[in-house]
């Protein structure tokens, strides 16, 4: 029988939760790095029990952590206990947190500066990933979006990073601005079809494509309007939350923006709004069904200013039509009383036969739902709160 | 012998349970004691000093003898009694947050 894997980041450390694929008993792994903050931790494709999490802490920094086993036992990549680094002799160990900007003249022009909150020139600094993308054919390599926002790529199993500059690169970078969260980037799509395409997402300079494998890229805005900028055809500056695709149609992505839920036909080249009828279009988190790529979901959340759902209902939103037409899921969900978030990277869903959707809350708790949508219970209930869900449907 | 005492979070990477013990070779100061801890422990390396600048992260702090030394430059001569192994030189995390 099948089995899922939920991949749980929190900000006081990593959880596991497995069942089989009636999705009722579940078993809770954790907490892994204990104390520390877990923006992300996403499987590979390739290889189900290779993982990569992103542990990070305000006073410590970066860690990459890699585990070769489905989570049971963890490394930092290239780092085994009790190896010590091997310089001069040998490749340098300890660098698998090690995120450098790329500035050489040679691969395009150097750039030192964003636009800061107060519209000054700001220097790119690297702060924390926030997530992570595995290749979906080679285990070894690894896509990280980090904050300030930039893109790397690990070919080595995450031992260490390289920049693909071309994005900074593309034009717009300076104009770059960061959102409440931080300049962050946040989200990371391969598509199965094209290899060479990767669609990313940062807040909040906009969603960007490229068709190369990140030698260039390009804005994919177009369609989007933010009250808060005053070009309504402005190239970049919308504070995207989350984009989602189905892997059957590559080219459909739906997105959440800071207001508003849009989808696009055509890879980002256009979208349109398709809030339709939600109570508000404001929120984080969106993704697709993994059998009916018209089927979306999302968590509407109050306002800009309120961070919870509205009336205290906890209400997952699931339109059968691609957007705007929207039906409540509110059986097994608190109806009363409910005032968390949830973020952009807490929700996903598993690839079994109902399919299972998955979100986890600033409340600490995670709900599963093993009929697309239809009910749901709670794995768990006092996590700390989550910052990011995947899942794994392991044969 | 230098004996440092690392923060709780440093421990688990480093999988160490108490203090460590480091032969440095040369003068004993702030930056060839880091040095010899990131050779011996690559896994903390960016963890206590940034990977690029060197310079101490902000909300860290080392203390030996009941002195602050986080001000001190890292080329310093570190107290005599941290040489002997008298004192451990200690690496915390400041207090920050609520």
């Amino acid at each position: 029988m099948s089995k899922v894997r939920v991949l749980v980041g929190t900000r006081k450390g990593a959880f596991v939760l497995t069942s089989d694929g009636k999705r009722e008993k579940w078993d809770v792994s954790g907490p892994h790095f204990a104390g520390w903050e877990l923006y992300h931790l996403k499987g590979s494709p390739a290889d189900p029990n290779r993982l990569y999490a992103s542990q990070c802490s305000g006073w410590f920094g970066q860690i990459i952590q890699r585990s070769d086993d489905g989570g049971k036992t963890w490394t930092q990549p290239g780092t085994p206990p009790g190896e010590k680094n091997a310089m001069p002799a040998g490749p340098p160990k300890g660098e698998s947190n090690k995120f450098v900007y790329d500035t050489s003249s040679e691969t395009g022009k150097p750039l030192t500066t964003h636009q800061f909150y107060d519209g000054t020139q700001h220097p790119w600094e690297f702060k924390r990933v926030w997530h992570l993308e595995p290749s979906l054919t080679d285990p070894d390599t690894v896509y990280a979006g980090v904050e300030d926002a930039a893109l790397f790529r690990s070919k080595d199993g995450g031992k260490s990073w390289q920049e693909l500059s071309g994005l900074r690169g593309h034009g717009t970078g300076p104009k770059w601005q960061p959102g409440a969260g931080g300049m962050c980037l946040h989200t990371i799509i391969l598509d199965p079809k094209n290899p060479g395409r990767i669609y990313i997402a940062i807040s909040a300079a906009g969603a960007f494509r490229t068709d190369d494998d990140g030698k260039t890229w390009r804005p994919i805005n177009k369609g989007l309007h933010s009250q808060y900028i005053p070009d309504p055809t402005a190239e970049i500056g919308h504070c995207v939350h989350h984009v989602a695709m189905n892997p059957s149609r590559p080219g459909v992505l739906f997105m959440q923006k800071h207001w508003d839920v849009m989808r696009s036909d055509n890879a980002g080249d256009l979208w349109k709004e398709v809030s339709g009828n939600l109570p508000t279009d404001f929120g984080f988190a969106i993704d697709v069904h993994a059998h009916e790529p018209e089927t979306i979901y999302v968590v509407p959340i109050k306002s800009d200013g309120e961070h919870f759902p509205l009336d205290g209902k906890l209400r997952v939103y699931r339109s059968r039509t691609g957007g705007n037409e929207w039906e409540a899921l509110t059986k097994g969900l608190p109806q009363r009383d409910c005032y968390v978030n949830v973020l952009r990277d807490a929700m996903a869903v598993d690839s079994l036969d109902k399919c299972g959707v998955y979100f986890g809350t600033t409340g600490g708790q995670v709900y599963a739902s093993a009929d697309a949508g239809d009910s749901w219970a709670p794995i768990v209930r006092d996590l700390p709160a989550v910052l990011s869900v995947e899942v794994q449907t392991l044969p | 012998m230098i004996r440092v005492i690392l923060p709780p979070h440093l421990r688990g990477l480093a999988h160490v349970a108490s203090e460590v013990e480091l032969d440095i070779q040369g003068p004993a100061t702030q930056r060839s004691v880091l040095d010899a801890l990131e050779v011996r422990y690559p896994m903390l390396r960016g963890t206590i000093r940034d990977h690029i600048t060197q310079q101490r992260r902000p909300f860290l702090r080392f203390f030996a003898c009941g002195e602050d030394l986080s001000h001190e430059l890292p080329d310093a001569p570190l107290p005599s009694a941290i040489v002997s192994g008298a004192e451990p030189l200690l690496i915390l995390g400041a207090i920050a947050g609520g």
